[in-house]
């Protein structure tokens, strides 16, 4: 007994290290083929521009995640934060003709802005109202893009000039989710957490719950916001069409499917989620049957998402968690409970 | 250490407390009973900052912390530990300590506070990296009064800590905040278990329907011929 227990604390970190290393190396050898594919034509010209989509929506879920799995709220405003950061960019270049990265940074900044304006109110608002309250936001923000002259209306907005290569779309994915793993795992991350497991306690525990609350909304919008610039600078047309509500939903779906806390998870769902119905259009007319199947399937099978809350590091841990629950059933019977 | 006056605390239509005025002195124990209802848990909830009362003060070292928000009083040395346990099911202890000491900068002393409540809780030191949601309800309540120690409370309050535990366990907690009492944590304890909180604590108050009714050294309360019919089946 006392032996396992050494065991487990002393080599399951490093087994997990390991883990994460592996992991770490095969998703970077998996980047590097990839990268070479597209770099040489091997790819073609037409699933490069899947695989820009599936770095889009990386970046999508993993901000989301930060929101709705790491902190607990549950907002289904990513669409409307997307929608402000693909405008705002593409005005931008249009307008100001400023470099790309600044146009990025730039989108990014505005949707930060507008999700702390819209996180102050509504984050006081708990489960299913801030569902609603960002939802309606999301709508808001279709609606004044359908009646503003500068957007196009409902027509929409032409002639973006396509600076979302394959190459930068990569690299703002890979930068996104270095921040957010730095994130979750600095002692603001142990924070945002807390506020998911119990709100009440994390107060108690000296934690100012509602700056945290809006932080991660803050830092969640200014990623959508990102990914909506990169999307904008891909399709070199955007309308409201591209972010309505089923937006949100799609990138719900990855951060659930994934796990919600999982970073790991969001990629794998993200990049699964956007490929495989284009691998499923051999089968045409149920492709989306299929697709909805496999979703409903999954969530019976593993209700808590691939990844659950844990990292592709922490699966060599799992073990050692299910030899704590044996001492546990062993503790409560000595206390006669 | 802490002085409560004339406080008044409403839950929408419902008046829950009604003019409570009690003390707290540096160094002691001072437990708070009353059956459920009471309205014990909203007075520790008033006194944290997670509620507002409607009028009334609240004193701390001098201080007015009634408008106070709950992060800020915890800085000052003021830690609840809250009613059912609260802890955080999905972390491991080690994680549910660390997050107690959250406002915390000096490395040293929060390793020293940890290595304190590791062998005030030999228990917890043995589950370290076991998640809080998979420890038995007296290892929860443990792992509740070890996090709000690493704050590095000056005053604690703890809310009902025996409620659900077995009788044996009961008495070892009882003796476990006896002995953090002794290393000069003063402590407000809040109890339905009349009988243990009498027989630790220095000073009582006794909460009925939202008032404080009766008051004195625990002693004389415990010998009351009321509180004794009410609350100590004699
Ligand atoms: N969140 C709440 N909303 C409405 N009424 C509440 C709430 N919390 C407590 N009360 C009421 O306030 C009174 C005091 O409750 P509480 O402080 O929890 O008592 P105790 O801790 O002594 O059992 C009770 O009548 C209870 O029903
Ligand atoms: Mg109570």
């Amino acid at each position: 007994m006392k032996g396992g227990m050494v065991r487990g604390r002393s080599l399951s970190p490093a087994s997990s290290r390991i883990a994460a290393w592996i992991a770490g190396a095969l998703a970077v050898l998996c980047l590097a083929l990839v990268n070479v594919g597209v770099y040489t034509y091997r790819i073609d010209f037409y699933f490069t521009g899947i695989l820009v989509v599936v770095m889009i929506n990386i970046i999508l879920a993993v901000s989301l995640n930060l929101i709705n799995g790491f902190t607990g709220q549950f907002s289904l405003g990513h669409a409307g934060f997307m929608a402000v950061g693909a405008y705002a960019s593409a005005l931008l270049t249009i307008y100001m003709e400023w470099p790309f990265p600044v146009v990025l940074i730039g989108a990014g900044i505005i949707s930060a802005l507008i999700g702390f304006l819209i996180g102050l109110p509504t984050l006081r608002l708990r489960g299913d109202y801030l569902a609603i309250a960002t939802l309606g936001f999301g709508e808001i923000v279709r609606v004044v893009i359908l009646n503003l002259k500068i957007t196009g209306g409902p027509r929409g907005l032409g002639g973006i000039a396509p600076k979302t290569t394959f190459f930068i779309a990569e690299i703002v994915a890979i930068l996104t989710v270095i921040i957010f793993s730095n994130i979750v795992k600095s002692s603001h991350g142990r924070a945002f957490v807390a506020i998911r497991e119990d709100e009440i306690a994390a107060e108690a525990m000296g934690i100012d719950t509602t700056k945290y609350k809006v932080l991660a909304f803050s830092i969640g919008a200014a990623f959508a916001g990102i990914a909506g610039a990169l999307f904008a600078h891909h399709q070199m047309f955007i309308d409201p069409r591209s972010f309505t509500f089923t937006r949100s939903i799609e990138i719900l779906v990855m951060v659930v499917l994934g796990g919600l806390g999982s970073i790991s998870g969001s990629i794998v769902a993200a990049t699964v989620l956007t490929i495989l119905p284009e691998a499923l259009r051999g089968i045409a007319q149920y492709r989306m049957i299929a697709y909805a199947l496999l979703l409903i399937g999954l969530m019976l099978i593993r209700p808590q998402g691939l990844f659950g809350t844990k990292e592709i590091g922490d699966l060599f841990r799992l073990g050692q968690r299910q030899g704590n629950e044996g001492r546990r059933a062993q503790a409560d019977g000595g206390e006669g409970q | 250490m802490l002085i409560v006056e004339e406080l008044n605390v409403f839950y929408g239509g419902i008046h829950a407390l009604k003019e409570v005025s009690f003390q707290v002195k540096e160094g002691e124990i001072m437990t708070l009973i009353g059956a459920n209802g009471a309205g014990k848990t909203t007075t520790l909830k008033a006194i944290s900052g997670l509620i507002r009362g409607r009028s009334g003060s609240i004193r701390y070292n001098g201080e007015d912390i009634a408008s106070m928000p709950a992060h800020q009083i915890v800085r000052k040395g003021l830690s609840q530990v809250p009613e059912g346990r609260r802890v955080f099911a999905d972390m491991s202890v080690a994680e549910n300590l660390t997050l107690g000491a959250y406002h915390r900068k000096e490395a040293i002393s929060i390793k020293s506070d940890l290595e304190w409540v590791y062998q005030l809780f030999p228990r917890l030191a043995e589950r370290q990296q076991q998640m809080a949601g998979t420890l038995s309800g007296g290892e929860q309540q443990m792992l509740a009064i070890g996090r709000g120690l690493m704050s590095h409370p000056k005053l604690l309050l703890l809310d009902e800590p025996s409620m659900g535990l077995a009788p044996l366990l009961v008495k070892e907690i009882f003796e476990i905040i006896r002995e953090i009492n002794s290393t000069g944590v003063t402590i407000l304890l809040v109890e339905q278990n009349a009988h243990m909180a009498l027989s630790v604590a220095d000073t009582a108050y006794v909460m009925e329907t939202g008032r404080v009714v009766l008051s004195g050294r625990a002693a004389e309360v415990a010998a009351n011929a009321q509180v004794r019919a009410a609350y100590l089946g004699a």
